[in-house]
């Protein structure tokens, strides 16, 4: 199992590296193509919007947590927008209400 | 837009009149905001991983040698079900691709001092913070100081998946259930002020959200697994904006 481990690790680094990589060492120009450009541009967004729903609503132990954390998180993004308070305040959301169901 | 997200939180004029723009000490005060903020985050990537099976120093190794918050979630979601590497490595290319626009953007910005070595090196610490600070500097930049940019980041995100990883079985459940949540609550936080600042995202979004969750819950879909069904969602979406609102300007990162 180590082994295959390694051969997984190895190929995500691996990937990751060179798409970081590449551009810096080797490309002079700049991606002319305005398609290509707005594909890259909005990638981003697609992919943590993708990865967050609907996964975060197993994220915590309970749906009525993990809404919660959903909730009080955009709430807070909208307000202030800091990576960590928006963080902390989403384990906030989720620790409150899983005390809560403790206690109901 | 995106790209200069929390620069103004990250980045510190005061730094600029106390110490000299481009030394390696400058980079590195400027990464202590997004050291800290790593720190947690990855904490929250320990505890998951460990939780999905994978051994302490396996997720250690992930996290000093990727340095990518979500492709190391997507990652380890294929690793523990047993997915092939191609599924593996297609979802990082995926995944990872913004960091070759972001790449890309710096290499027009550093200064002559920049040779092939610092290249190969420093381009392993671009992150979307480090390019945010990086690429908002009114300076070009120097090797020195993106060698001290990417060093708290670098040690937080390492730190902070050790300790996951290790207090994950020590914490109270409670905690450990709690903190699983940050790394979503990073992802929220990177996307929802761009989207309130402009509302044309939820193009990309709202597409992007519908399919994952058409992938999740029909089961006609179910057997397309979580890997590829980030993928698929993030293709087509990004493919809706792309076609739909194509961006204007001709160097996205002065956006």
């Amino acid at each position: 199992m180590n082994n295959s481990y390694l051969i997984y690790i190895l190929v995500m680094a691996g990937v990751t590296y060179l798409i970081r990589m590449i551009p810096l060492a080797a490309v002079k120009g700049k991606i002319r193509s305005r398609f290509v450009q707005s594909f890259i541009y909005y990638v981003p967004y697609a992919v943590l919007s993708a990865m967050t729903i609907p996964a975060i609503f197993t994220a915590a132990p309970s749906l009525l947590a993990s809404l919660a954390g959903l909730g009080v998180g955009i709430a807070v993004a909208l307000v202030s927008g800091k990576l960590l308070t928006v963080a902390l305040s989403a384990c906030g959301a989720v620790l409150a209400t899983q005390l809560l169901l403790m206690l109901l | 837009m995106w790209y200069n997200l929390n620069v103004d939180n990250i980045y510190s004029e005061r730094s600029i009149e106390i110490l000299k723009p481009n030394t390696y000490a400058s980079g590195l005060r400027d990464g202590v905001p997004i050291g800290l903020g790593y720190l947690s985050v990855s904490f929250s990537f320990g505890i998951m991983a460990v939780s999905s099976g994978i051994p302490l120093v396996w997720t250690l190794l992930i996290s000093m040698t990727n340095l990518t918050s979500a492709g190391q979630l997507a990652g380890i979601g294929i690793i523990a079900a047993g997915g092939s590497l191609t599924e593996l490595a297609l979802s990082q290319l995926i995944i990872n691709s913004r960091y070759f626009l972001m790449s890309l953007s710096l290499s027009q910005r550093v200064d002559s001092r920049f040779h092939l070595l610092h290249r190969l090196v420093t381009s392993f610490g671009v992150t979307d913070e480090v390019f945010a600070v990086a690429a908002s500097r009114p300076h070009e930049i120097s090797p020195r100081y993106m060698y001290g940019l990417i060093t708290m980041p670098y040690l937080g995100w390492s730190l902070g998946t050790l300790l996951g990883a290790a207090a994950g079985s020590i914490l109270p459940a409670l905690v450990t259930d709690a903190l699983g949540i940050a790394l979503y609550g990073m992802f929220i936080a990177i996307v929802v002020p761009p989207v309130r600042a402009n509302l044309r995202l939820l193009a990309v979004v709202v597409p992007a959200i519908a399919i994952s969750c058409a992938i999740a819950y029909i089961p006609a879909l179910s057997f397309i697994s979580g890997g590829f069904s980030i993928i698929i969602s993030t293709v087509i979406a990004a493919l809706i904006g792309a076609l739909t609102f194509p961006i204007e300007t001709e160097d996205p990162a002065d956006e």
